[in-house]
């Protein structure tokens, strides 16, 4: 099979298949830290629906809920109106920063660690251990002939493949609808197609790009390794071949008979087997790693068994290599996270994080927008008067009905009333009853003596009847009519 | 230009063989999986040419199979759209007018059911907030109504119109063309002008309005009322407000008494389905100039002649 790098002569094809990538299983630090990591990526993304959070009677005790619906975002005591949906774009922006913040500090960590594509990829390929055996036994198994065995391994393997498929989409739908009763509804078919069909692509979806696309997404598909090029320097962290010291290769028998003619490099090609994306990390840094750090735990295992020192497969920086190279030492890996860009990434990122806690806890949770009539802007009344028409959106954010009161200020002889009211009972200002956790509209009406210029500034309050007498005010218009007219 | 074909050195890739000024371009293979996409999307666009309307023909479109066509999905979806609608269309029809404003959930459903049938039916000459246009058509949301102001009385005006010929129940009301047909001449005219600029505080009493008084009691009082107060029941308006739907400076108003304009208004009964009517009606009275409904008064005091409210 043709690959991307090795392609000659007259007749390379177009187009290049697949070469099949079998991982040989491995064991060492960082293979242990990567379970780590999948099982808190795991159980937070498949159990963050089931928490409860109790927030009161009317309001759902979910504690992370998209609930589109009603246009809320839940995360935990935490409430996001769509108006401040900045939040959103603030945590976006955060994870932004901190994606450049990780990348010019260790490289493609994100890649190699906790991009769902890498967590699912690494889950099925234990799958495939599970069912086909390790390496060998998969590449056997995928050259052999379609024997009961293979087919019924085959068959074995993509029903576990469909389940887990099956239960990553199940799991998405539940961040949008009360987890437990969502799911008590899509196996009794009561819920929505949506949810239906929106299972039924992130299952695909799971299935072939876990179980079938695997590192073609990493390559061709996912436009993160182009960027990161443009984040890294010399001094981001790199899983590097440390060739000055394993070049030339040979074996352990080689270079007892020829002392001081070889690397430390055996080319037992244990680091080759082992990598999940498929391919040789010797060849220096590429596109196609995705700095996993497996053939590090594959090479020092290697190292250990022939007696020759670790690392000869490490995380290293260009600048270090140039160091190591000439002869010199590596600065300590700390040095290396804590420089200037690291630091101002770090400090932009948090700056964001602290601004946004702070508008959080400052935020008013009863808002007023008033809106101005325009058609029309005033209405000239029998005794006189002129009429202004306002429509005011009270939120009241709180899961908790309210009590409000509205005034005005600013606007002489003003006498306000609402559709539920009349000008007979009109006063200097109206009690509105707020339903919780949601945008009262009210069509206010203001009554003003025609005396006065074409068009004043004026402001409308609102504050809260019920203790807390925080509130939100308005600077609007009132409209008379032009003196000629 | 092919057999400059090579290995470039520093990829281990071979060129494509074409070179410009000295730039060659890397044969990187697409992956063969991207090929079977886009087969896949070949065999996906030709079921979707049979299936839906696809290939433009001289008059129009081949229909495709399925039958589908956007006037169609706009029907249904028209349709699914009355059919959510039903139980609250059904439930205004069901409710007496006069006892909407007590169901506010109706009620709201109502108003903003008539400002759609408003926006449709009415902005042409009332304009889209109601406001009318100035010495032409009636504002809807002042406080001064020709035929009164209350819920039964709009949809009345709304159903019949304002004189509508060969519509026996139709609004109708007919001033005088006191100028035209000589019946007071301009000098006269210009007392009576005078004396309407006082009783509505626009002038300070004098010569010309006491003269015009008598006018007015001998020839307008009759509509209009002795102190100007106007009629509902006649559609005659009230002169001592502030309100003018022809202006009330003294050019307009000569202009009015020497010729009204004796506005008119379509009747909408025939054409809109009662509960559009009941909505419109609802619309309109919540423009902000709605009246309770008026006191019952004797039956023969309380409605107009042919049973107008």
């Amino acid at each position: 099979m043709a690959s991307p790098d090795d392609l000659t002569g007259e007749n390379a094809p177009l187009y290049a298949a697949r070469k099949g990538v079998y991982p040989k299983k491995v064991d060492g630090p960082f293979r242990r830290f990567k379970w780590a990591i999948m099982g808190i990526t795991l159980a937070i993304y498949y159990g963050t629906p089931w928490i409860r959070w109790d927030r009161g009677a009317y309001a759902p005790d979910q504690a992370v809920l998209v609930d589109l619906a009603n246009r809320r975002f839940y995360m935990f005591q935490i409430e996001i109106w769509p108006h401040e949906f900045y939040y959103v774009a603030g945590l976006l922006i955060m994870a932004g920063i901190g994606l450049f913040l990780v990348t010019s500090a260790v490289g493609r960590a994100w890649c190699g660690y906790a991009c769902p594509q890498t967590v699912w990829t690494d889950l099925f390929q234990h799958v495939d251990r599970l069912v086909d055996g390790d390496r060998n036994a998969q590449i056997r198994l995928a050259n052999g002939p379609w024997t009961f065995e293979k087919i019924s391994k085959r068959a074995i393997k993509y029903l576990i493949y469909l389940t887990i498929a099956f239960w990553t989409g199940g799991a998405w739908i539940m961040y949008f609808a009360d987890a437990p009763t969502l799911t008590a509804d899509f196996w009794t078919g009561q819920a929505a197609p949506i949810a239906y069909a929106t299972v039924a692509v992130l299952t695909a979806t799971t299935f072939i790009l876990g179980g079938f696309m695997r590192e073609q997404v990493c390559i061709y598909m996912c436009p993160w390794p182009r960027i990161q090029t443009a984040m890294m320097d010399e001094k981001s962290l790199l899983v590097t071949y440390k060739d000055w010291r394993g070049e030339p290769r040979g074996s352990v028998k080689k270079a007892e008979a020829h002392p001081g003619a070889f690397g430390d490099c055996i080319d037992c090609n244990h680091c080759v087997a082992v990598c999940p994306t498929g391919i040789d990390i010797r060849e220096g840094p590429q596109i196609g790693c995705i700095t996993c750090a497996l053939c590090i735990d594959a090479c020092d295992g290697v190292m250990k068994q022939v007696g020759r020192p670790r690392g000869l497969i490490d995380y290293c920086t260009l600048d270090d290599a140039a160091t190591e190279k000439a002869g010199g030492v590596g600065k300590p890996v700390m040095k290396t996270l804590l420089r200037p860009r690291t630091l101002i990434y770090f400090g932009i990122w948090s700056a964001i994080g602290a601004a946004m806690l702070f508008s959080l806890g400052q935020r008013t949770r009863l808002d007023l927008a008033v809106q101005h009539e325009r058609s029309p802007l005033y209405v000239q009344l029998s005794d006189g008067h002129i009429r202004n028409n306002y429509t005011l959106k009270l939120r009241n954010m709180e899961t908790r009905p309210r009590r409000v009161a509205v005034t005005v200020d600013g606007l002489k002889g003003a006498a306000l009333w609402t559709e539920a009211g009349s000008r007979e009972t009109a006063g200097q200002r109206i009690e509105i009853a707020l339903a919780p956790d949601s945008v009262t509209r009210v069509k206010l009406f203001i009554a003003a003596p025609g005396d006065g210029p074409a068009r004043q500034d004026f402001t409308i309050a609102t504050r809260g009847l019920d203790g807390d007498p925080r509130g939100d005010s308005d600077i609007i218009q009132f409209d008379r009519p032009e003196a000629d007219q | 230009m092919a057999d400059k074909k090579r290995i470039d050195e520093a990829t281990g890739t071979s060129t494509v063989g074409h070179e410009w000024d000295g730039i060659e371009e890397l044969n990187t293979p697409l992956p063969r999986w991207w090929l079977w996409t886009f087969y896949a999307s070949i065999v996906w666009a030709a079921g979707y040419v049979v299936l839906y309307p696809a290939w433009p023909m001289l008059n129009s479109a081949t229909q495709g199979m399925l039958g589908w066509t956007s006037r169609g999905a706009l029907d249904r979806e028209m349709q699914a759209h009355a059919e959510r609608r039903a139980p609250i269309t059904s439930a205004i029809a069901a409710t007496p007018l006069t006892d909407l404003p007590a169901k506010p959930e109706l009620m709201q459903a109502a108003v903003q059911g008539g400002a759609a049938a408003f926006r449709v039916h009415c902005v042409q000459c009332h304009g889209a907030g109601g406001a009318g246009v100035k010495k032409l058509y009636p504002s809807l949301t002042d406080d001064d109504w020709l035929w009164g102001g209350d819920l039964a009385s709009i949809e009345y005006t709304i159903a019949h119109g304002v004189r509508n010929p060969d519509h026996k129940a139709t609004r109708v009301s007919q001033m005088p063309a006191f100028g035209r047909d000589g019946i007071l001449d301009a000098a006269q005219i210009a007392d009576v002008v005078s004396h309407v600029r006082v009783i509505s505080g626009q002038e300070k009493p004098s010569a010309a309005a006491a003269r015009g008084e008598v006018l007015f009691q001998a020839n307008c009082a009759v509509c209009h009322g002795a102190t100007g107060a106007g009629d509902r029941t006649v559609g005659a308006p009230k002169l001592t407000d502030a309100v003018w739907l022809y202006g009330g400076d003294r050019d307009s108003l000569t202009a009015t008494i020497v010729q009204p304009r004796n506005g008119v208004m379509p009747r909408w009964g025939h054409r809109l389905d009662p509960v559009t009517v009941k909505m419109l009606a609802t619309y309109v009275y919540s423009l902000g100039g709605g009246e309770k409904a008026p006191a019952p008064a004797p039956t023969s005091e309380g409605q107009g002649a042919d049973g107008q409210p």
